[in-house]
């Protein structure tokens, strides 16, 4: 097996009857931030729920650090480290803002302890607002919540699915610059969708290009700092 | 109206209390958080009687043992009956309740093939007390005690343990409580014995009682029944509370005056009425205003 921590090869998943993942292969290397790019509807965020087990896998494989992880249960491959921030946040709106937090401890059950130091570090305003009903907090709020809640149980590999959908560009800022921080201090695994190409061009490595349900391109770093061609591949 | 005849009306409020809490909350809990309405909640209400009298009569325990072999033995076989039947119709809410009906009949039928058409009670305990010309059992009084300490008790697990949180979270996005590392198949595996635990109690402790027969468990489904559609699922340690004390009031100065049929009756008209203004019960409504304030952005 090579070193990659998530490989993905062939993978076909899907709703109902059709196919929306026609066959998607990548690799994401330990310690890399790499984005995957493509309009509306092509499949990206099918692919994340395939790869953390919300969906369940037609064809193909996926496996972590060189383990098939194809055949496991979505809190299986969460305790094995990988922490997945949906889009649209999935916060828990009855919970407080603390409870919601505790929820990430089940990730990776191999670590020795909690991160909610880190996570207070990063965004204080979850300190502050700890005792709070998280369906009270606006969307910028929220997104901070779902990724602090990921990070608690110290995930090795994180799944960040549109974080800036829906988000004043301050708070896209900030989340921008935990990412980096998380990628460079912690030496966190990130794989991340995303259409705004100013988080892209800030954070990425390298991206995937998709379109119906295939990854069409490979995009290094000098094609994403290009303005028009990453722009081509968010409205191919 | 009489001091003696008012603290006489409290007694039967908190008798009636005790009674819908005991009949419905192992059926709303299961309803809350596995989301199956379970038709064999009376069945297991009878199994819970069935082992403590024929234990106490053949085995020859004390009472206190017997209704403990009843609360864990039933919960065992709860959690039999979510592993090996209820598990497979998550997805299909018909199939589920065929499924708990079907239990439900094999059950009083196999109760009444093997142990005949009655068992002899257990003896009740002879405490009672009196205030005026009024009498009171003691042992009831004892029934509305504990039913309060289990609500407690079940309000604790619910908001100050870990385990309570993951079940909440389960209940409101089980998806994502899956993604970050929750078994909810656990979750569901354990609140279904849960559930049936307390059916098997409720059974136990109103053993003495009742009359033990294979279609006693009817008497409870009815106002349990009642007490889960005025309380609802949404969240449901306040729903059962709210909604035994609201239909307490009710039933209680119907059924003293007029008498038990009638306060059955004043149940059923009760809930008619709040699920016509609240479908989703006592507990629905509460929710449904906090996503309301949620959605203003006010806690
Ligand atoms: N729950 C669902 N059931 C059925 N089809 C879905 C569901 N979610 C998404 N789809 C369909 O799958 C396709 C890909 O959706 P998605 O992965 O969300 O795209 P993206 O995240 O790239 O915008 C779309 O055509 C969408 O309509
Ligand atoms: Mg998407």
């Amino acid at each position: 097996m090579s070193g990659a921590l998530l490989h993905v090869q062939n993978l076909v998943a899907g709703y109902g009857t059709a196919d929306i993942l026609q066959g998607v292969t990548l690799e994401i290397w330990p310690g890399e931030m790499v984005a995957t790019v493509g309009r509306n509807g092509v499949g990206k965020s099918t692919l994340m729920k395939t790869i953390i087990g919300l969906l369940s896998t037609r064809r193909g494989s996926i496996s972590l650090k060189g383990e098939s992880i194809t055949h496991l249960r979505a809190d299986q491959r969460a305790a094995l480290g990988i922490g997945y921030i949906p889009q649209g946040r999935e916060i828990f709106p009855e919970l407080s803002v603390e409870e919601n937090l505790m929820m990430g401890e089940t990730i990776n059950c191999a670590k020795q302890s909690f991160r909610y130091d880190l996570v207070y570090e990063y965004f204080p305003i979850l300190r502050e607002r700890r005792r709070q009903v998280a369906g009270t907090f606006s969307g910028g709020q929220q997104q901070m919540l779902a990724i602090g809640r990921a990070l608690v149980g110290r995930p090795t590999l994180l799944l960040l699915d549109e974080p800036s959908l829906g988000i004043q560009p301050s708070i896209i800022q900030e989340i921008g610059q935990a990412l980096l921080r998380l990628n460079r201090e912690e030496e966190l695994t990130i794989l991340l969708v995303e259409q705004n190409m100013r988080l892209i061009e800030h954070v990425a490595v390298r991206a995937y290009a998709m379109d119906k349900g295939r990854i069409v391109a490979n995009l290094t770093l000098e094609m994403l700092k290009d303005r028009e061609t990453l722009a081509d591949y968010l409205a191919v | 109206m009489s001091l003696g005849y008012l603290v006489s009306l409290l007694y039967q409020y908190a008798d009636s209390i005790a009674f819908l809490l005991l009949a419905a909350l192992g059926l709303m809990i299961i309803l809350g958080v596995v989301n199956v309405i379970n038709l064999a909640h009376g069945e297991l209400i009878m199994m819970g009687a069935y082992i403590t009298t024929l234990t106490y009569h053949r085995a020859h325990l004390p009472l206190p043992l017997c209704m403990a072999l009843s609360t864990i033995g039933v919960g065992l076989f709860g959690m039999l009956l979510e592993r090996f039947v209820i598990r497979r119709f998550y997805d299909d809410k018909l199939g589920a309740l065929v499924a708990t009906w079907g239990v439900s009949l094999i059950l009083s039928q196999g109760t009444l093939l093997v142990f005949g058409p009655s068992l002899e009670s257990v003896p009740l305990a002879a405490w009672t007390f009196s205030y005026g010309r009024y009498s009171f059992g003691g042992y009831r009084l004892l029934l509305f005690v504990i039913a309060i300490a289990i609500v407690l008790i079940a309000w604790w697990v619910f908001y100050h343990t870990r385990l309570g949180v993951r079940t909440r979270a389960t209940m409101q996005n089980a998806d994502m409580a899956r993604a970050l590392g929750v078994n909810t198949r656990d979750i569901y595996l354990l609140t279904f014995g849960v559930g049936s635990a307390l059916a098997g109690l409720t059974g136990a402790l109103y053993a003495p009682t009742t009359t033990i027969v294979p279609l006693m468990g009817n008497q409870f489904v009815d106002v349990a029944f009642i007490t889960v559609v005025v309380g609802g699922g949404a969240n449901p340690i306040v729903g059962a509370l709210t909604s035994a004390a609201l239909l307490s009031l009710i039933a209680t100065p119907l059924s003293s005056t007029l008498g038990t049929f009638s306060g059955r009756i004043g149940l059923l008209i009760a809930a008619l009425v709040v699920i016509r203004f609240l479908p989703r019960g006592i507990s629905g409504y509460f929710q449904d205003i906090r996503y309301r304030r949620m959605a203003r952005g006010v806690s």
